[in-house]
């Protein structure tokens, strides 16, 4: 199946590489928000498919609902009323959930082995098996995505549906979209796709429009079409240029050989003030005087 | 193999800083590409209609359980249906939810009749409901029919009664509702169909 996504390409805390003979697709899943009627079909096909419900909230008189992505909601629609010129209202309607990150900020951040994995065909998963509940994974997001569960204090988020991508399905969320406004399929196809839908907006007065598929974190596998990609802060706050926050590439990064080679050093220099030195030996005449002071 | 104390000590201790450093991670593990179990492989497949609207979407419903006879099955999942030309395998967030709808411990299961004045719900048998609603359906008819109006012209209606009919429901048996309702003078007649 070309979909398949059985070969990991990298874990989290791991340097063992990957097998990585065969190339499988990348997938990615498009956010048309040009399309989207805000319905919400996804949410609960996504809940459904998941086995997650979401306790019963209240109304926050708007129209989201629950109002943020939980360990329960793992995609939520932000509805955003906003006037990119003056006297222009637009209701910007954005389905939130994990980007599925080419260079992913949360698997960088992870510090137990094999609890985030990223498949080869781009989709990024977690493996609550693994999980020590340690929320790095939310630092080192930059879309704010992972939330950490009350019940077994575990991180959870949306998994592309791997397991239906794994048998050559659509995800869920994808399945039910009433409009179209959500397609799924490789890569390639999505942003040929994305090209036509943007073009057609362009010709409809949108000049701006563009798709949304954020270099900074090496690409995504969600990707956006946006009426007005020039300022995505628009969009309830999508990060105009997201990046893997500093701290974790500096801890992650930089950090680990330095700590290696220290941590090298100090066994060395042990060893060799064994060998020089030898170890602090006290004969039983230096002991008894000890002992009598 | 002769071991003094001293040595037994350093073996010792020489295997549990092992065996400590490999709990501690520094022993690579198995990747192992695992994903969560595809939870539809030994379900059934069945065609039904959502019940919500009259854009009657189509649906796949899968179960569990072989049918054998010590096993009672039941639907794990519901998603649209990619051949009903209505839906082409769409839901609204409504029909994406059937699941809670189906195991929802508010459901009405069987007719309830509620006695005027009455609090209480009281569960009767099918035999009964159809038999009280085809007494008084009689009994207003006789009653409340209108062949003629005051000038003298037929006009054979019913106003005291209204019905309301099903929304998922196919041609045919809209068709039939409507002659049966028409037929016996109903003029109040809606389906339900903006849930």
């Amino acid at each position: 199946m070309a979909l398949q996504s059985l070969d990991i390409e990298r874990r989290s805390a791991t340097t063992t590489p990957s097998p990585s003979v065969r190339e499988p697709m990348k997938v990615a899943k498009l956010i048309d928000i040009s399309k989207c009627i805000g319905c919400k079909a996804c949410q609960a096909a996504c809940m459904e498919w998941n086995d997650v419900r979401d306790s019963i909230g209240i109304c926050e008189g708007v129209y989201d609902n629950p109002m943020d992505l939980s360990a329960d909601s793992w995609t939520v629609m932000r509805f955003s009323e906003v006037e990119p010129e003056p006297g222009k209202l637009e209701w910007l309607i954005r389905k939130d959930g994990c980007m599925h990150c080419a260079d992913p900020g949360c698997l960088k951040a992870c510090p137990s082995p094999g609890a985030i994995v990223q498949y080869a065909n781009g989709i990024v998963d977690f493996h609550e098996g693994n999980c020590i509940g340690c929320g790095y994974c939310i630092t080192g997001c930059p879309f704010n995505v992972p939330r950490l569960s009350k019940k077994d204090n575990k991180a959870y988020k949306c998994t592309l549906c791997s397991d239906r991508v794994a048998v050559g399905m659509e995800p869920a969320c994808i399945k039910s979209c009433p409009t179209g406004a959500l397609l799924f399929g490789s890569k390639d196809d999505m942003t040929r796709h994305a090209e036509k839908r943007i073009t057609d907006l362009k010709a409809r007065g949108f000049e701006n429009a563009g798709l949304y598929d954020p270099k900074g974190v090496g690409g995504t596998h969600v990707m956006y079409v946006l009426q007005h990609a020039d300022k995505p802060q628009l969009y309830h706050g999508l990060p105009k240029d997201p990046q893997i926050s500093p701290l974790v590439s500096l801890w992650k990064g930089m950090a680990k050989p330095i700590m290696g080679i220290g941590l090298g050093l100090v066994a060395l220099a042990g060893f060799f003030h064994y060998v020089t030195a030898g170890p602090n030996e006290a004969n039983e005449t230096e002991e008894d005087e000890k002992e009598e002071q | 193999m002769q071991l003094t104390r001293r040595q037994f000590f350093k073996v010792c201790t020489a295997g549990l800083g092992s065996s400590s450093i490999a709990a501690m991670g520094f022993a690579p593990e198995m990747a192992l590409a695992e994903i969560r179990e595809f939870k539809l492989l030994r379900t059934t497949e069945t065609r039904n209609t959502c019940p919500y609207c009259s854009v009657s979407c189509g649906l796949l419903m899968y179960s569990i359980g072989d049918k054998a006879k010590n096993v009672k099955s039941e639907i794990i999942h519901i998603e649209g249906d990619p051949d009903h030309p209505v839906n082409r395998g769409t839901l609204c967030p409504k029909g994406a939810g059937l699941l809670d709808f189906v195991h929802s411990p508010n459901r009405l299961k069987y007719p309830e009749y509620r006695a005027a004045g009455a609090k209480e719900w009281k569960r009767i048998s099918w035999e009964e409901a159809f038999s009280r609603i085809a007494r008084h359906v009689k009994d207003d008819r006789d009653k409340n029919f209108v062949a003629k109006n005051a000038e003298g012209a037929t006009v054979n209606r019913w106003l005291t009664t209204g019905f309301l009919a099903a929304s998922a429901s196919s041609n045919e048996s809209g068709y039939l509702t409507h002659k049966i309702v028409r037929s016996l003078g109903i003029l109040g007649f809606d389906n339900q169909a903006r849930v």
